[in-house]
């Protein structure tokens, strides 16, 4: 029951305003509501036992098909990130020019899409919310977008249409696998099935190309920067912040414990496009001269961590891998949001154009700071401890005393991401907020001290995170070791 | 209880009760013609439900032309839905019909073309219960001659004209096409019951070459009626030149009717594997064709021609691989979705014309008709929670099932390229500025009506399909 509020709220606040309801307060009640039942949920969760608040609609029983929502250690994690950054995203919308009610309602389709393909424990729906997303954001950069808005919005959705339609033939291909007694969409039912090994290689090679074009895995990584830099605020926020680690959540949770041998397969290959995510984009992210596009860039490198912790294929490192996903959604999202205001008071987010903004906005600078300190990894921030477990785990994967394995040397090369990022994220920091101000006839007020709220809310997450991660281990562990418990 | 062929013979007699009361009555206003369509059609459409199963030792000679089995029922369900639509679209026509015609009295011509869809429906249902390839022809030229006055209907078209020509020379060549082939199959197995051909085929000593070649000639014929590559070639001048309710009757009563009998044909055929081949050739060039050409369409009615042919391409995939449940779920998808952008299509179109622009800032002038081609473009694309996206669903599964990972990756592209001209239609909606008339569009109680109850199917069918298989189940 809690979890069919939590998934549906924001759907039928969206149907409310397309039918006239109030747009901002319907939206702010209803993401508010998503994230008090969330809590509730999380904190009446018992992690050591299996999926939770399961509910259940028989569909067809010829297609295996049902309703069936629930949580696991690692969905729920993924259910607070939806309701904390849906709440963040429409607290920070601000006033909208025109129909604003459809602007709440795409925002509001896209949190509860990504909350409902989390909860989802049947492929079809896991799937279809998902997609729930892919209008809406098609709508809101071409429409309330910035810059080269219109070109930005074919090529996120193309490419996103592209990349959900491949994972469509993964997700059968991967209930095709399983002998014709035990097929089901039921994620239940197939994590207990073996597929055999010679299927496995080719299953997770398309899944992960699936995923990867959702993830902007590099080479599928193009429409990414382009659409966050264009993107309205909230929309980046959410799409960046949640949205994005849909294709994360996909392969964790199907990927490595139904495919162990498929994963093994290629985790060389995936090792390459991982680094090349860190290290290339990283550096591409340095040459950016523009706030928006630079953040874009950075949420791109910043998903080669995670994927290292999905690489790594043990315990440690998926559970830091989940954990950054949830700590990199808190602080991306800050980051847009800050962005997103500081666009509408000066006339270019160019670094050569802007400078000394702390003056005239220092609550924005002081917010800014903290989601610079969290991205980049800070002790002290969600993002720290994640990024510790991911290295720890992918390092110690094949570890042996006499020479390095791959992983260890892909982990060592990681590592100088950390450097980049501090250089890149820094860079901004000061070129954006320090020094001198370019333009002095401009009247900049500082952002709305209700703003206050969302900032606290994420800040406050990502801190309680970083100094108690056992609150979050706690929770995955267990997940993880049942996905495991039929492979190690 | 009812026997399934006094379905066809109601329909024929609502179609001569109509005609007879235009010819007799003056004053009328035509219009009552069409709800009277209506509500004849609504009535045995209900009657379907009440059909008496067949039995299966019933030796009239009879029923060995005519099957009322469930997919048969099914199919006459998708004609009588398919053609009830197309009257509420005609009725919103009519002020066109007009112009096209200008006879004696304003409303002159208009009770004709209230009861021409008639007779094509009773043509179609036929079709669908058609298991001897002699009702097969004659049922599919009932179908193709009301449609050759269905096309040129507005005569003072010089476009209306040019597509009834077309489709007039077309069409006869493929009827040859059809003749020739059910007379070499005639000639190798001495039969044209199709049970009786695939008996006669695992016969040893037959000359399978002959039938074969027959079956090809036939399939060419087919893929006139369904708008397969390379037999598509009339497709985007005539649907873009008749009517629009025709233009909707076209691409899906015509559509449905002629894939269940390609599927009736090609049961005796198919595990042949030259047949097989032939057949993924045929859906591969579908599919590309189909999907590049629709890409720089910016005329609407065009778009959604070349759309026809790319999803008789998932079709045509579904049926290669055996799957006759996703063929028949497709259907009706695509029944709900095609009929509602050309519902849609008609409303916008009376000012502007087809034209895409007509279209740009739909959301100010009418938020109900954007929404509504919002879910019909969605629904076509696949986007998940339409019924369009669980018949792709299924055409996929069908494929991946029986091994079929070249036509699989073909249909990737096509879906990625249908996301983009689909989405033009959505862009023009929301994004752009309405460019020439900014009045509101009036919709009638009526077509409202009918137009949410195609949104709602559309969105029911696309978590909810069930009723669909039970149907054909039973």
């Amino acid at each position: 029951m809690l979890l069919l509020l939590v998934t549906f709220a924001p759907i039928v606040a969206a149907i409310l305003i397309m039918i006239g309801f109030p747009a901002r307060l319907t939206a702010l009640a209803a993401s508010l509501l998503t994230l008090l039942i969330s809590a509730i949920i999380f904190l009446r969760f018992n992690a050591l036992s299996g999926f939770q608040f399961v509910v259940t609609f028989p569909i067809s029983p010829e297609l295996g098909l049902n309703f069936t929502l629930g949580v696991d250690g690692l969905s729920l994690l993924m259910i607070l990130l939806g309701a904390i950054v849906l709440v963040a995203a429409i607290w920070f919308t601000g006033e909208i020019e025109h129909h604003e009610n459809a602007f709440y309602a795409c925002l509001l389709l896209i949190g509860g899409g990504a909350i409902g393909a989390f909860a989802s424990l049947n492929l079809f729906f896991f799937y279809a919310f998902h997609e729930l997303a892919l209008i809406p954001t098609f709508l809101l950069i071409g429409i309330w977008g910035t810059g080269n808005r219109r070109a930005a919005a074919w090529k996120v959705t193309i490419y996103l249409a592209l990349g959900s339609i491949i994972l469509l033939v993964g997700l059968i291909m991967l209930y095709r696998a399983v002998p014709a007694t035990a097929r089901s969409l039921d994620l239940r039912i197939l994590q207990a099935e073996q597929i055999p090994a010679s299927l496995q290689s080719s299953i997770y090679l398309v899944l992960l190309i699936g995923f990867g074009i959702l993830i902007s895995l590099v080479p599928f990584h193009t429409w990414a920067p382009e659409a966050y830099a264009c993107a309205p605020a909230p929309a980046a926020m959410l799409h960046a912040g949640v949205l994005k680690k849909f294709g994360l959540y996909g392969l964790l949770r199907l990927a490595l414990p139904l495919l162990p041998e498929g994963a093994r397969q290629w985790s060389g290959i995936l090792l390459v496009l991982l680094l090349a995510n860190i290290i290339y984009i990283g550096l591409v992210t340095i040459a950016q001269r523009r706030l928006d596009w630079m953040l874009g860039y950075s949420s791109v490198m910043h998903m080669g961590y995670i994927f290292l912790g999905v690489a790594s294929a043990n315990i440690l490192g998926t559970t830091g891998a989940a954990i950054l996903m949830f700590a990199h959604g808190l602080s991306i999202a800050l980051l847009f949001g800050i962005t997103g205001e500081i666009r509408k008071r000066v006339p270019s987010l160019d670094f050569d154009a802007m400078g000394g903004l702390a003056k005239a906005m220092p609550l924005a600078a002081f917010a800014f700071g903290l989601g610079v300190f969290a991205a980049i990894g800070l002790p002290g921030f969600a993002n720290f401890a994640a990024e510790i477990m991911v290295v720890f785990g992918a390092f110690r994967n094949g570890f042996d005393y006499q020479h390095f394995h791959i992983f260890q040397w892909a982990t060592l090369l990681a590592l100088w991401g950390v450097v980049i990022s501090a250089v890149y994220m820094l860079r901004a920091y000061r070129r954006t907020f320090f020094g001198n101000s370019a333009k002095s006839e401009l009247v900049i007020t500082d952002i709305r001290s209700s703003f206050r709220v969302p900032i606290a809310l994420l800040v406050a997450v990502s801190l309680l995170l970083g100094f108690f991660p056992q609150i979050a281990v706690n929770l995955l562990v267990p997940t993880f070791r049942h996905y495991f418990s039929a492979t190690q | 209880m009812i026997s399934a062929p006094y379905l066809e013979v109601a329909v024929l007699v609502l179609g001569i009760v109509i005609l007879l009361i235009e010819s007799f009555s003056s004053k009328l206003d035509r219009r009552y013609l069409g709800y009277a369509a209506l509500v004849g059609l609504t009535l045995i459409f209900l009657a379907t439900f009440r059909v008496a199963p067949q039995t299966a030792t019933s030796s009239a000679p009879f029923w060995d032309f005519y099957s009322a089995d469930t997919t048969s029922l099914f199919f006459k369900r998708i004609a009588l839905a398919t053609t009830a639509g197309v009257i509420v679209m005609i009725l919103d026509f009519a002020p066109l019909v007009a112009t096209g015609i200008q006879g004696a009295t304003p409303q002159s011509g208009l009770g004709e073309f209230f009861a021409l869809p008639l007779f094509t429906c009773a043509g179609l249902m036929w079709m669908s219960s058609a298991i001897d390839f002699v009702l097969i022809f004659v049922s599919l030229e009932l179908v193709t001659i009301s449609f050759y006055v269905l096309v040129g209907f507005t005569r003072r078209n010089p476009a209306s004209l040019e597509a009834a020509v077309k489709y007039l020379v077309l069409s006869a060549v493929a009827t040859g096409f059809l003749v020739y082939g059910i007379t070499w199959i005639f000639g190798a197995t001495g039969e044209t019951n199709l049970q009786k051909i695939t008996t006669a085929l695992s016969r040893p000593g037959l000359e399978q070459n002959a039938a074969l070649f027959g079956a090809v000639l036939v399939i060419i014929a087919l893929g006139f009626k369904i708008a397969a590559v390379p037999f598509h070639i009339w497709v985007a001048d005539v649907y873009q030149g008749a009517p629009t309710p025709v233009t909707a009757y076209l691409s899906v009563g015509s559509k449905a009717a002629g894939f269940v009998v390609l599927l009736r044909v090609l049961d005796p055929f198919l595990l042949l594997p030259q047949m097989q081949t032939l057949l993924v050739a045929i859906a591969v060039l579908t599919l590309i064709y189909g999907n590049l050409a629709a890409l720089p369409q910016t005329n609407v009615k065009r778009l959604l021609a070349y759309s026809s042919i790319a999803h008789a391409g998932y079709l045509l995939v579904a049926v290669v691989s055996f799957s006759g449940r996703a063929v028949a779920f497709y259907l009706v998808a695509y029944l709900l979705m095609t009929l509602l952008s050309f519902a849609v299509l008609i409303l916008v179109s009376q000012p502007g014309g087809d034209q895409l622009e007509s279209f740009a800032g739909l959301s100010q002038r009418s938020p109900f008709l954007a929404f509504a081609m919002l879910v019909a473009m969605a629904s076509l694309a696949g986007v998940p929670f339409t019924a369009g996206f669980l018949g792709k669903f299924l055409v996929f599964d069908a494929a991946i099932a029986t091994h079929h990972f070249g036509l699989v990756v073909v249909a990737i592209v096509t879906v990625g390229a249908g996301f983009y001209y689909y989405f033009k239609v959505v862009r023009a909606i929301y994004w752009d500025a309405p460019s020439s008339s900014t009045d509101k569009i009036i919709v009638s109680p009526l077509t409202r009506a009918a137009l949410i109850a195609l949104i709602a199917g559309t969105f029911v069918l696309g978590v909810y399909p069930q009723p669909i298989f039970d149907a054909l189940a039973r």
